[in-house]
């Protein structure tokens, strides 16, 4: 029954896919860009991944969406019908498309537990995280402190970007020269609609109340850092709709988020400081207490913490430069 | 039965070269980076289905279950974080689309080569 599912949901993919490259409205492209999202989140669950399906959910279908919407704000909304080289780039695509499903023949099939990716330190990871860490959810045990180092690399990383967003559209009152009350009062995307102002002012408290659990609850169940912030973010943009930017960016000022996306970052790599100064080795959350295992779940709070306000900090200002833009 | 269990790879090379058509095919840059995030989420399901364990479970451990198979929650971790960043970069291209039209009044890219040569 779950091989029907996946089956029917992976056939829908490609159907969504071949109509976004097709469509020659942009805005249609990036709605069926949203459904795409939320098939693959379907498709991640079925496959056992709810952690990613979460994460993909919220940033695919959630921000992601909003991003693209922004930026067509600022853009032509109809694409240039151009089928030069089209008959060229079709046989590229056949052809390569063909090599590599020929290269699948050889691949272990889905579910095989003798496949090499099994074999590695996968088990390891599974037994030892009781006893080591001592938290149930084996895929932010790993995330936190096995992988440490890469998780820290991959804030940087979403803060780099987001830095690069802004100096690239800049941010009134943060970066560039325009100052936050230049923008118009009360202007916003939703503003005129009675429905969704409605709702989403019923929505908002829950949908931050929800961001907050998988924050905190991400190592008992599905959820972390990465996930809460983008929640987090989406609620305050779902105000930044209804209520119009100024107001947005006066609960949450411009100078705020700077300290926000810098700071989730700073508050990652300084627990890792910390481990140094207490004696261990770099993002070693053994040494933050007496007891190795406490000290680890106290680590990994902080630094998902982090994560969270950097992921949160930084997509929250991306929209907001994409959304000040121009008016 | 037994090359079903490939039918996730197939899906993934199809997508993987739907991605990669659009950008390379496509002279409007928004769907250059549309294509760019079918190309990536492609690689996403690659991912995800190396994890899958048959009758396993997603990787939270469940105190008190004997005997229970988890799936492997690697490339779960691995994903979960290029999500995030993969949204990042798309929006640092957005970010550089909006300032090319901003500069030069189009965003198909013979256009924009057409104006750079007259020039």
């Amino acid at each position: 029954m779950t091989v029907l599912f996946g089956i029917f949901l992976l056939t829908l993919l490609v159907i969504t896919a071949v109509g976004i490259v097709r469509s020659e409205n942009l805005f249609a492209a990036v709605m069926l860009s949203g459904i795409f999202s939320l098939l693959m989140a379907a498709n991640f669950f079925i496959l056992d991944a709810a952690d990613v399906a979460l994460t993909e959910a919220a940033v695919g279908a959630g921000i992601s969406t909003v991003l693209l919407l922004g930026a067509l704000a600022l853009t032509p909304i109809q694409e240039r019908r151009n089928r030069a080289g089209r008959w060229v780039a079709l046989g590229v695509v056949t052809v390569t498309t063909l090599m590599v499903v020929y290269a699948t023949f050889e691949k272990p099939r889905l579910g095989d537990p003798q496949a090499p990716v099994h074999q590695h330190v996968a088990p390891w990871y599974l037994e030892q995280t009781p006893e080591l860490v001592g938290i149930p959810n084996v895929v932010t045990a790993v995330l936190g402190t096995f992988r440490g180092y890469d998780t820290l690399g991959e804030v940087i990383v979403v803060l780099t970007a987001g830095v690069g967003v802004l100096f690239l559209l800049g941010l009134p009152g943060a970066v560039g020269h325009r100052k936050r009350e230049e923008l118009a009062s009360g202007r916003s995307y939703l503003g005129h609609h009675l429905i969704p102002q409605v709702v989403g002012q019923l929505l908002i408290p829950f949908i931050l109340l929800f961001a907050l659990y998988v924050q905190f609850h991400g190592e008992y169940g599905p959820g972390g850092g990465f996930q809460a912030g983008a929640i987090f973010a989406a609620g305050f943009i779902l105000y930044a709709l209804i209520a119009g930017e100024r107001e947005a960016l006066t609960i949450i000022s411009p100078r705020f988020l700077m300290v926000l996306m810098a700071g989730g970052a700073l508050l990652y790599g300084g627990v890792g400081i910390l481990c140094l100064l207490l004696g261990g080795s770099f993002l070693d959350y053994s040494v933050l207490a007496s007891d190795p295992r406490t000290g680890q779940q106290w680590g990994i709070l902080a630094i998902e913490l982090g994560v969270g306000i950097s992921v949160a900090g930084v997509l929250l200002a991306i929209y907001h430069a994409f959304a000040a833009r121009g008016r | 039965m037994e090359l079903l269990g490939l039918f996730n790879y197939w899906i993934f090379a199809i997508l993987l070269m739907i991605g990669f058509y659009a950008v390379i095919a496509k002279p409007n840059m928004v769907k250059k980076l549309l294509g760019l995030s079918i190309f990536q989420a492609a690689v996403f399901l690659l991912y995800i289905t190396m994890d899958k364990v048959d009758g396993g479970t997603a990787p939270i451990i469940q105190p008190g279950a004997i005997d229970q198979i988890y799936s492997n929650p690697l490339p779960q971790v691995l994903i979960l974080t290029a999500i995030v960043v993969g949204i990042s970069t798309t929006a640092l291209g957005l970010a550089i689309v909006v300032r090319i039209f901003e500069a030069y009044g189009t965003i198909e890219e013979d256009e924009t080569q057409q104006l750079d040569i007259e020039e």
